[in-house]
Parts: C-alpha cells; sequence; structure tokens
C-alpha cells in the first residue's frame, strides 16, 4: 500500500493531448517516487473554470463541481480530492465553501444531483497538489529521494494567482508566498529575486484579449530575466502555457527577444529524482527547455 | 432579452441597490464598499482599454442608483478572476465574484455588449465543456476564432499558426478533437440532466426574489 492515497481530479488541461499533458505526466513520475497513490474520480467533469461564470450562472456551475465531489465521496470514500490544476482546485473549493455555508444552495444542489442519480453526503476535502506536498510529506520527505540536485540552475518561481489568491497555501502570504521557492531550492535549484511572482498572466483573457494580457505577461518574462532567471516554474497550467506559447507573439508585437523555458515544479521534482526526460515530460514544452535535457540524458 | 432588461428595471423602479442585491449573483456585498479604492490600484486590468469605471466606482454607481451608466459599464468584462482584489479588501467585499455578479446580471437581462470578448468566451466555454463534461481545447479555440466571421476567423488562425505548430509538435494540442474524436465523460445524460434541473432552479429563485412568475 502507499504511504498517501487521494482522490485525484486531474482536469481537463491534464489529459492526454490536451494543453497541460506534460503536467500530468511529471506529477505522475513524481507520485511514483514520492509513494503517493493518486485513483482518477471515475467520470469527473470539468469544474467550469472561472471564465463561465456569465454563461453558467451560480447554481449549474456548483452542480457540476458538486457531482465530482459526490463520484470521489462514492467511490473513493475517506480520501482527500486532490487537483493539480489552480482552477480546477479553485472552483471546486469555492463550491465546497458555499455548498456548506448556505443550505439553501445545498438543497438546490442536491436536487440537481438527484437528476445524475448521486447525492452528496459529505464533501471531501479539496487540496492542491501543492499543498499534499509541503503539507503531507513536507520539504524534507520531497528531499530524501533527491539524486540529482539541479546545482547552478537559476529559477524564477511564478505562483501566479490561483493557486495563491483566495485560497492560497497555509502559512503564506498572498504578496509574496514562499513555497514555490523552498520546493526549488529543496530540489537544489536557485530561486531568484524578482518582483512578478504572483502578477496575473491575464488568466483566460488571453483568449478573449489577447493584447491586454500579452502586456501582462511581457512584464513577468521581462522581471524574470531582469532577476536573473534562465527558466520559468509554475504550480499553474493556464499560467504555464500563458507565459510559454505567446513569446513569439511577444516578441512581435514588442520587438523583445523572449525565449525562456516554463516549467511545471513536478518536472523540476522529477528529473532531480533521477528522472529521464521523458518522465519529466520535457518533450511537451514549445519553448525547449535544452539545459535540462541535457541534465536528464547526463 | 431586453424585455427582461425593462421588466427588471419596472419591477425594481430607482431601486438599482436592491435590484443588483436581489439579482446578482453576490450582489448583497455591494454597501460593504467604503470606498477606499484598493481593489482599482490591485486590479491587473487597471488602465487598458475599456476600464471605464473599477469596481469602487460600480459600488457607487449603484448606491446612486446610476442603472444605466453601470449597465453601460465595461470594467466588470475586464476582470481577469486574478483575486487580487478580493483578498486585499479591507471589508472583505469578495470583489471579484461581485464583478462576476455584475457581468452575469447585465448579460443575462441582455444589457452586455454585443460581441464583447470575455462574454463570448464566457458562453462559448460554458458550452463547450457542458456539451461533453469535459473542454474540447481546439473546438473552444475554434468558435472564438471565428467569432467575428469566417474571414476574420482565417486571417486570426494563420496569425496562431505557429502558436498551435509549437503545441502540436509538443503533443500538447490534438487535433482530432476538431472533429469530436475527444475527451467525454461517460454519463453525459445525467450531466445534462441535472444541468437542465439546477438552470430551472436558479431561474425561479432569481424569478421569486423579484416576485414575478419568471414567464416572459
Amino acid at each position: 500500500m502507499a504511504r498517501k492515497e487521494y482522490a485525484f481530479y486531474p482536469g481537463c488541461s491534464s489529459q492526454k493531448g490536451a494543453s497541460a499533458s506534460n503536467y500530468l505526466v511529471s506529477v505522475e513520475s513524481m507520485c511514483k517516487t514520492l509513494d503517493i497513490k493518486m485513483t482518477e474520480i471515475p467520470d469527473w467533469n470539468c469544474c467550469g473554470a472561472s471564465i463561465s461564470y456569465a454563461e453558467s450562472g451560480e447554481l449549474p456551475r456548483i452542480a457540476m463541481n458538486a457531482r465530482n465531489f459526490a463520484l470521489a465521496e462514492t467511490n473513493l470514500p475517506g480520501q482527500d480530492i486532490v487537483a493539480t490544476c489552480a482552477a480546477c482546485w479553485l472552483g471546486s473549493r469555492e463550491s465546497k465553501e458555499r455548498l456548506e455555508h448556505n443550505s439553501g444552495l445545498m438543497a438546490d444542489t442536491q436536487t440537481a444531483l438527484k437528476e445524475a442519480g448521486l447525492q452528496i453526503k459529505v464533501i471531501p476535502e479539496v487540496r492542491h497538489m501543492v499543498e499534499v506536498l509541503i503539507e503531507d510529506l513536507g520539504y524534507d520527505e520531497l528531499k530524501k529521494p533527491v539524486k540529482k540536485p539541479l546545482d547552478g540552475m537559476k529559477f524564477a518561481g511564478y505562483v501566479g494567482c490561483q493557486t495563491n489568491r483566495p485560497f492560497g497555501i497555509a502559512g503564506e502570504s498572498f504578496e509574496n508566498p514562499m513555497y514555490l521557492d523552498k520546493l526549488i531550492e529543496t530540489v537544489g535549484g536557485e530561486a531568484v529575486k524578482y518582483d512578478q511572482k504572483v502578477t496575473c498572466c491575464g488568466g483566460a483573457l488571453a483568449f478573449s484579449e489577447p493584447e491586454k494580457a500579452q502586456g501582462q505577461i511581457k512584464d513577468i518574462i521581462e522581471a524574470a530575466y531582469d532577476g536573473g532567471a534562465e527558466m520559468i516554474v509554475t504550480p499553474c497550467p493556464l499560467c504555464q502555457a500563458n507565459v510559454e506559447v505567446y513569446q513569439g507573439q511577444i516578441n512581435k508585437r514588442y520587438g523583445t527577444k523572449f525565449d525562456i523555458p516554463v516549467l511545471y515544479y513536478s518536472q523540476l521534482m522529477t528529473l532531480a529524482y533521477g528522472g529521464s526526460a521523458k518522465e519529466a515530460g520535457l518533450k511537451g514544452n514549445v519553448v525547449r527547455a535544452r539545459k535540462l535535457e541535457e541534465f536528464a540524458a547526463k | 432579452m431586453s424585455d427582461m432588461n425593462t421588466q427588471m428595471a419596472d419591477r425594481y423602479k430607482n431601486n438599482f441597490l436592491k435590484e443588483i442585491e436581489e439579482q446578482a449573483e453576490m450582489g448583497e456585498w455591494v454597501k460593504m464598499c467604503m470606498q477606499c479604492g484598493l481593489c482599482s490600484g490591485s486590479c491587473p486590468t487597471n488602465f487598458h482599454t475599456g476600464w471605464d469605471h473599477p469596481p469602487q466606482e460600480i459600488f457607487m454607481l449603484i448606491r446612486a442608483g446610476k442603472r444605466e451608466e453601470v449597465l453601460n459599464a465595461q470594467g466588470m468584462y475586464m476582470c481577469t478572476s486574478c483575486y487580487n482584489c478580493y483578498v486585499r479588501c479591507p471589508r472583505k467585499v469578495p470583489v471579484t465574484h461581485v464583478m462576476h455578479g455584475i457581468a452575469e446580471y447585465a448579460y443575462r437581462i441582455g444589457r452586455a455588449p454585443k460581441n464583447q470578448p470575455s462574454m463570448h468566451l464566457s458562453k462559448t466555454f460554458w458550452t463547450n465543456a457542458t456539451k461533453n463534461g469535459r473542454v474540447n481545447e481546439v473546438q473552444l479555440t475554434q468558435s472564438l476564432y471565428f467569432k467575428d466571421g469566417i474571414g476574420a476567423g482565417i486571417k486570426k488562425a494563420m496569425e496562431m499558426q505557429s502558436v498551435a505548430l509549437g503545441l502540436v509538435k509538443a503533443g500538447r494540442l490534438n487535433l482530432l478533437e476538431a472533429v469530436g474524436i475527444a475527451h467525454k465523460c461517460k454519463d453525459v445524460k445525467g450531466i445534462h440532466a441535472m444541468l437542465a434541473k439546477a438552470e430551472e432552479l436558479e431561474a425561479k429563485n432569481k424569478a421569486a426574489k423579484a416576485g414575478t412568475t419568471g414567464k416572459e
């Protein structure tokens, strides 16, 4: 039996062939080393993310999240739900909070769930993968399996918004959370100081209002370079994609020469644990992390 | 939809604050605002085009009963859901949710600007996600590009070609999704039934608050 077991909520972007599929690959490798068993919630559905607010309304959005709660509770009783995606985590936690504080909303949600043959008894705890790492294992445990420390590599830990606000990681500040820097240091890397650690990447507005979002992304990348970073590291699939894939367009728009890899914490951990480039999902990076590819091959 | 706007204006007469409190999600928080402006100063889209009224101005306009000014405002559509305002508000107003609530209300009564890009994305995203229970990223992107017609869509798709190619090469964009070969939930039928019930209940609750039958 694994030392920890959780009901896993991977979310739409982490599925095979989707925009954060390399996040999932690296999380699986990392969890294998750490002896964490993640069982996918059977038939889980989309959380609705923040952007659906105008079309969904409150109750349908919460019903979607409640369906995941009911499925987790029924199929994986007693296990915390763990999300790797910031939006999934936020959507689920927000729904849990509202349902537990509003009996009318809960009653309506139960009525809706009944149409899908489900009901909620107790809503499981909803946690982010990072919380599991820090709170259930701790930095010392995370350090133990390190075989190849990422010595001499400089990373800008980009926490972004929704892994940080409104819930955040317990004990961390909203303005300058330190956990990502500590994770980088735990695997031997150097976390550089820079001033855009919790700046918004534009979120969904990268699709609907690209010029606004790309302005914000430019500031983040510029600050990372100014801080001396060679790579950016993030816990959020949307931060990752936004900061990585629009670099070419930003270069065209602003005349910059950005070419900085954007990785997940789980990719760094997998590599430091001795994992291959494949196990770390490095092929999934659009801006190739050549330094890490060479490191993995050593 | 514009009927809904007239109906609500008639129903609430000059009490726009009450209208927002009863009809907009989290609208009951508007009166808690003390006009410090921290929300506006914290907003990442601050001073971009379209940011006519920042949150604290919208709150004051609501309390002043300026229905037209608020419903014509653009500021609430600029929200990136970054939650900066939410965590910084000294009165603990969930500003992000209130802004979403006002935008949703304007949209629901037909007052959101036509083709407002983020409202369009909201609709497209929700429709896409609920169709099969999970997001089809390729179809989501396609419907966004082609929102202004085929010509504009092709132009946009060409502009984005290098981004898309990079993702395909990295195994993060599955072109088969374009023809519907994508991840799906098994119990799509159950999800649709659940959502139909949730929509019905939400409409009923809001109509009950407004004291109408909920029928046109």
